[in-house]
């Protein structure tokens, strides 16, 4: 094995850097057509149609008794389409819902597909050699003229979405309006379809049918969780389908008997996992990060006011606190406490002695601006919304950690800088 | 009560349309005057936005014609302007809120052309005149609900049209972004600019609209203000559901028959 790794990236089979390179790009420019497809969120759509093309690649096949691109092209074409059109007229024209006619229309014709392509492997022509490998991709069966038809379509493909890119924008994004202003929806519509049909046909001998659908759909969906911007969503989904594309040939070259489509589809999901789990921001791990320090701020907010409601009660401002006092006004564990009290020393909201605990200045600040803000709130909700004064506390518990300080001049102008609380507590300003 | 009148920017004769196969106006006649802010007021389901879009040739027609400007809505595309209902598209979609304006601009601009520096002009423009112009590199998923109407709005704007059609623009707005929009109809009847707008709350209808169109599946009225905006007239249009009419929608739908041979 760590012959054929070697072997490999010493590219002194040239064989191996036109395939690698071929891959790349029908890679690329399948996960940059898929991508307008999942925006209109027709991803299902494209995966009828990777299945569908099947059929029709046999047929040209068998009429045609070679593996010719023109016919296999053309095959592939006219049952792509027949397979659209079938699941359009069934949703429109009877009580099956579109995802169910998308579900019978994939079945039948990939069931049909697989049909022919048993018969054919058993009529014992000589040509059929390789043709299984259209199932499932193999992508070191690919010689040169495979190569280059299938990178110029490729190409061409991306062309095409690059031209039409402002439309296709547009088309995923507000169809209705598109259409109002006179753009010709049904045309792009039709070539957006077609555009899907030749990436899937630029990938059967690399990836397979099977599998062509994850390869259009799942770089948009990794990539979607990187960028908010259409642009570089489209370039980042085309690094990750050529990268995809490539580490299918390498397993292919390394692990001869491997079907490639199969790798192509781990790698991909390997991306996405990823993405999903720890993208900036949209990621699983940054939301759960978000979460944790949203509830770090609420604890540590609510031991400050607590230093300001005991020096409140007891007329004691600036005297230290202990830890049993403040257990009394919050019921946090002891643990949890000496955690929160640590890290707000860290922030420098409070020092420690002996005695106990102090608040410093800053601190002090801090817990005048979170009392004033709870009180103020209980007052916007019993004024503004007629809500009782016993039933406004909890609520201001929660509001009063998300208060802007924008929102806080609003809410100060528009009650009047009132003095006290529907509690009659005095609502403390900074002096 | 319905009022025609000469030389009128939009004719309607005898339409009817259906929404899913489901008849939901009947026999539509009216015209309307240029230059005027025009309500469209009526109950849920009454056909209001099937109205619009059937204007907009969104919808085929059952029977009857609409021309606007006296020509067939084909021909005069480049003087209309549509803003559909917010809710009508996925707001996460990835683009900016200058890119989504700019494509108010496409209509213009044609196929393969890109924008050019009087197209960008005139999209900061729009955004301006919506008060959006901070918010240009914004992605859309960002945007509170008035922001989107807002931004939908800088688009229809960004078209340099002569006659728009709103779908419910004040659906969900905030009370400022309300009053924005209310000035921004204003300025542009004020310019001699055609609105019509798809509207649902009776009470501001006597504040906002010149001419209102009362719809409930069939024409109630259409008419100035003073004329068409009777206690009568709402009677019809909101009380006193035609159930008759309702029932038989439904059996053509249900049955799939067609309501005209």
């Amino acid at each position: 094995m760590w012959e054929n790794i070697s072997n490999f990236f010493s590219f002194q089979d040239t064989n191996v850097i036109y395939v690698s390179l071929g891959t790349i790009i029908l890679g690329a420019s399948a996960a940059v057509v898929g991508s307008f497809t999942f925006l209109r969120k027709r991803a299902l759509i494209g995966d009828a149609i990777a299945h569908a093309i099947l059929p029709g690649i046999c047929l040209a096949f068998i009429f045609s008794g070679t593996k010719n691109y023109v016919f296999l092209i053309l095959g592939a074409f006219i049952s792509g389409w027949i397979a659209i059109l079938s699941v359009d007229y069934i949703s429109k024209n009877s009580k099956i819902k579109e995802d169910t006619a998308i579900g019978l229309i994939l079945s039948v014709f990939f069931g049909f597909g697989v049909l022919l392509l048993t018969y054919i492997q058993q009529s014992g022509n000589a040509a059929q050699t390789g043709l299984d490998s259209f199932l499932f991709g193999k992508a070191a069966s690919m010689v040169l003229q495979d190569v280059i038809v299938f990178s110029v379509i490729s190409i061409l493909l991306v062309i095409t979405v690059t031209v039409f890119y402002k439309e296709l924008q547009l088309l995923s994004f507000d169809e209705a309006f598109a259409q109002s202003m006179g753009l010709p929806v049904k045309g792009l519509a039709f070539m957006l379809s077609s555009l899907t049909v030749l990436a899937v046909v630029t990938g059967i001998q690399a990836v397979g049918v099977v599998l062509m659908a994850a390869l259009l759909i799942t770089p948009t969906a990794a990539a979607r969780y990187w960028s908010g911007y259409l642009p570089r969503i489209l370039l980042l989904a085309a690094i990750i389908g050529g990268f995809s594309g490539f580490s299918g040939t390498f397993i292919s070259y390394i692990a001869p008997n491997m079907p490639t489509g199969p790798w192509v589809v781990m790698v991909l999901s390997l991306i996405a996992f990823i993405s999903i789990l720890f993208a900036p921001k949209k990621g699983i791990v940054a939301r759960w990060l978000t979460q944790i320090q949203h509830r770090h701020r609420i604890q540590d907010e609510n031991i400050i006011k607590t230093f300001f409601q005991i020096a409140e009660e007891e007329e004691s401002f600036g005297e230290p606190k202990t830890i049993d006092l403040i257990r009394e006004k919050r019921y946090y564990s002891d643990k949890l406490i000496r955690k929160i009290l640590k890290r707000l020393k860290r922030h420098g909201y409070l020092v420690d002695s002996k005695a106990g605990y102090y608040l410093t200045p800053f601190g002090q600040r801090k817990a005048a601006r979170l009392v004033k803000l709870h009180r103020l709130w209980e007052l916007y909700l019993t004024e503004y919304l007629r809500i009782a004064p016993d039933h406004v506390h909890e609520d201001a518990d929660t509001i009063e950690h998300l208060i802007t300080p924008e929102l806080e001049k609003r809410l100060e102008e528009k009650l009047g800088y009132p003095e006290m609380d529907p509690h009659n507590s005095r609502i403390p300003y900074e002096k | 009560m319905i009022q025609q009148v000469e030389n009128p920017v939009i004719e309607i004769h005898d339409l009817s349309v259906s929404y899913e196969k489901k008849p939901v106006l009947w026999d539509v006649d009216l015209s309307l005057p240029a230059g005027k802010l025009i309500g469209i007021i009526g109950p849920n389901g009454a056909g209001k936005s099937t109205l619009l879009k059937a204007i907009m040739g969104l919808l085929p027609l059952n029977s009857g014609y609409i021309n606007i400007l006296d020509k067939p809505f084909k021909d005069v595309r480049d003087k209309i302007s549509y803003v559909p209902q917010r809710e009508s598209v996925d707001w996460d979609f990835p683009t900016s809120v200058y890119d989504v304006v700019m494509m108010g601009r496409y209509g213009q601009l044609g196929l393969l052309k890109r924008p050019k520096k009087a197209d960008k002009e005139i999209v900061m423009d729009s955004l301006s005149k919506v008060g959006m112009e901070n918010y240009k590199d914004r992605q859309i998923s960002q945007l509170s609900g008035g922001q989107q109407q807002r931004v939908f709005l800088a688009r229809a704007l960004a078209q340099q049209a002569d006659i728009y059609f709103m779908d419910e623009p004040f659906a969900g707005v905030d009370a400022a972004t309300e009053k924005a929009i209310v000035e921004l109809l204003r300025q542009m009847s004020a310019e001699k600019k055609t609105v019509i707008v798809v509207h649902h709350d009776l009470q501001s209808v006597a504040r906002y609209f010149d001419w209102i169109i009362l719809l409930n599946m069939r024409l109630v009225a259409s008419g100035p203000i003073e004329k068409a905006f009777t206690p009568e007239l709402l009677q019809e249009t909101y009380g006193g559901k035609l159930t008759l009419l309702t029932e038989i929608s439904d059996l053509i739908q249900q049955n799939r028959f067609p309501n005209r041979e």
